[in-house]
């Protein structure tokens, strides 16, 4: 049974309630492809982003829709004249009388879980500073589970892994379906290691390297993120480690037939674009599944 | 004993026993005990003690401190004990129990936290781990870690 209230982090959900969302998502797909459904006809998404987003409010705002329901928008812009210096708290008792379920994103860490408790309405957080996004997550799970298979995979996580805290969600989602896990990271950017002894400790097996080049024949997925300019103090040594995490055809050369390539985009240059025309390349089909994950946890929240 | 020589036994009130060497003024500080408030209070530092090298102690005349106002201070004072005294007489002694949540007394090192902003709430944090001691707060789940009192609220 789904007994949550808010999507707030996933450190809040067991493996049977992440199974829930997944099987969930499953059954929406056909209506995420265009199939008509009034599944949640007569309810109100609210889309509060304080910060701006595309991908996350519009695959939000097509699971809502396609699913028969209605939204309000407010962007980046909006939001900030509607809150005009009132605290978070009050803009959310406020927008919560105008609709079902309230989607925030805001720029402070925590910002989602201060808000349940303002709300009269389940929460979703899509977002709240450097903290979390489960419902990136949640697609992602629902991506390796679709492509590929989620107990027991062989799975590297590229780029950075020291402040990319959405890498840190899904590691942590991950190691409950005891994956074998490559983090794959410049020295400067490993994973954080309280982070990866509780990995450990949920029965994940961990292996760090330096080098894409070294652990890319044994893996079942490659999931591929951005290391930020901004990290490094130095551009050339940005632009040496850059190069070096980039995913391109020489590299796929001796993968694992069924390998897949994700990333959560928007892309730079961690994936050569050669790489679209492969098999490999799921990174598209990932933002799509974005939207009958949403439509899950909608439904779940929503549910009668 | 040699304690009692150094501060006199108190006819009412609370003994705060076994702090942490040096941290008497902070346990003040926790409490939000200050000098303005009528009380009778003795600190005594840097006391030489049998289990630990040295200790602080703190009596508080005429106020009984109830046990989740003074668990507080196990976040700086973790083999604290606290008495309860009436008429001279101990008639209640515990250890100081680290609390599994705390709210109001340490605000989060994170300043992008919510926690830290006009937002009406007051931090909150969920104990992490007891050894070494850290607190994980409730609304950003930055880990705290180390002293305590770098912490806690002004």
């Amino acid at each position: 049974m789904f007994t949550k209230k808010n999507i707030l982090s996933m450190r809040d959900f067991s493996r049977s309630e992440i199974d829930l969302v997944l099987e969930g998502a499953e059954k929406l797909e056909k209506y995420a492809l265009g199939k008509k459904s009034d599944l949640l006809q007569g309810k109100i998404m609210a889309n509060l982003f304080f910060e701006p987003s595309t991908r996350t409010r519009l695959s939000f705002e097509s699971a809502m829709k396609r699913l028969g329901g209605e939204v309000l928008n407010l962007g980046s812009q909006e939001a900030s004249s509607i809150s005009k210096g009132e605290t978070l708290s009050d803009t959310v008792r406020v927008i919560s009388n105008y609709c079902d379920v309230l989607v925030l994103r805001h720029p402070k860490e925590g910002a989602a879980r201060m808000a349940a408790q303002f709300s009269s309405v389940p929460v979703i957080n899509a977002g709240d500073g450097a903290g979390h996004h489960p419902t990136q997550t949640l697609l992602d799970l629902y991506t390796i589970k679709r492509e590929s298979f989620l107990d027991g995979v062989s799975i590297a996580l590229v780029g950075d892994l020291k402040y990319g805290r959405t890498v840190h969600s899904l590691a942590y989602a991950l190691a409950m379906y005891d994956a074998k896990m490559f983090l794959v990271s410049p020295e400067q950017l490993k994973m954080p290691d309280d982070i990866k002894s509780d990995l450990k400790d949920l029965g994940a097996e961990v292996i760090e390297s330096t080098s894409l080049n070294d652990v890319v024949k044994d893996l079942d997925v490659l999931y591929v993120t951005r290391i930020q300019r901004e990290r490094f103090p130095d551009p050339e040594e940005y632009g040496k480690v850059a190069d070096s995490y980039c995913v391109s055809l020489d590299l796929l050369n001796d993968v694992r037939k069924n390998l897949i390539i994700m990333h959560p985009l928007p892309r730079v240059n961690e994936i050569d674009v050669e790489v679209d025309k492969t098999p490999h390349a799921k990174y598209f089909k990932q933002a799509f599944y974005a939207v009958p994950v949403r439509m899950a946890l909608l439904t779940l929240l929503l549910g009668d | 004993m040699e304690r009692e020589l150094r501060i006199k036994s108190i006819h009412n009130g609370t003994v705060i026993d076994h702090i942490r060497a040096g941290q008497a003024l902070n346990v003040l500080k926790i409490l939000r005990i200050t000098g303005a408030s009528k009380a009778v209070i003795s600190v005594a530092m840097n006391v030489p003690s049998k289990n630990i090298t040295s200790k602080d102690i703190v009596k508080i005349e005429d106020r009984e401190l109830a046990s989740d106002e003074v668990d507080k201070i196990a976040l700086i004072a973790p083999n604290a004990t606290i008495n309860i005294i009436r008429g001279y007489e101990v008639i209640e002694k515990h250890k100081v129990q680290l609390p599994d949540e705390i709210e109001g007394i340490i605000k989060c090192a994170n300043p992008n936290c919510i926690s830290n902003t006009k937002e009406p709430v007051s931090p909150k944090f969920v104990l992490h781990e007891v050894d070494p001691l850290q607190f994980r707060c409730f609304y950003c789940d930055r880990i705290l870690v180390g002293d305590f009192i770098d912490y806690v609220k002004t």
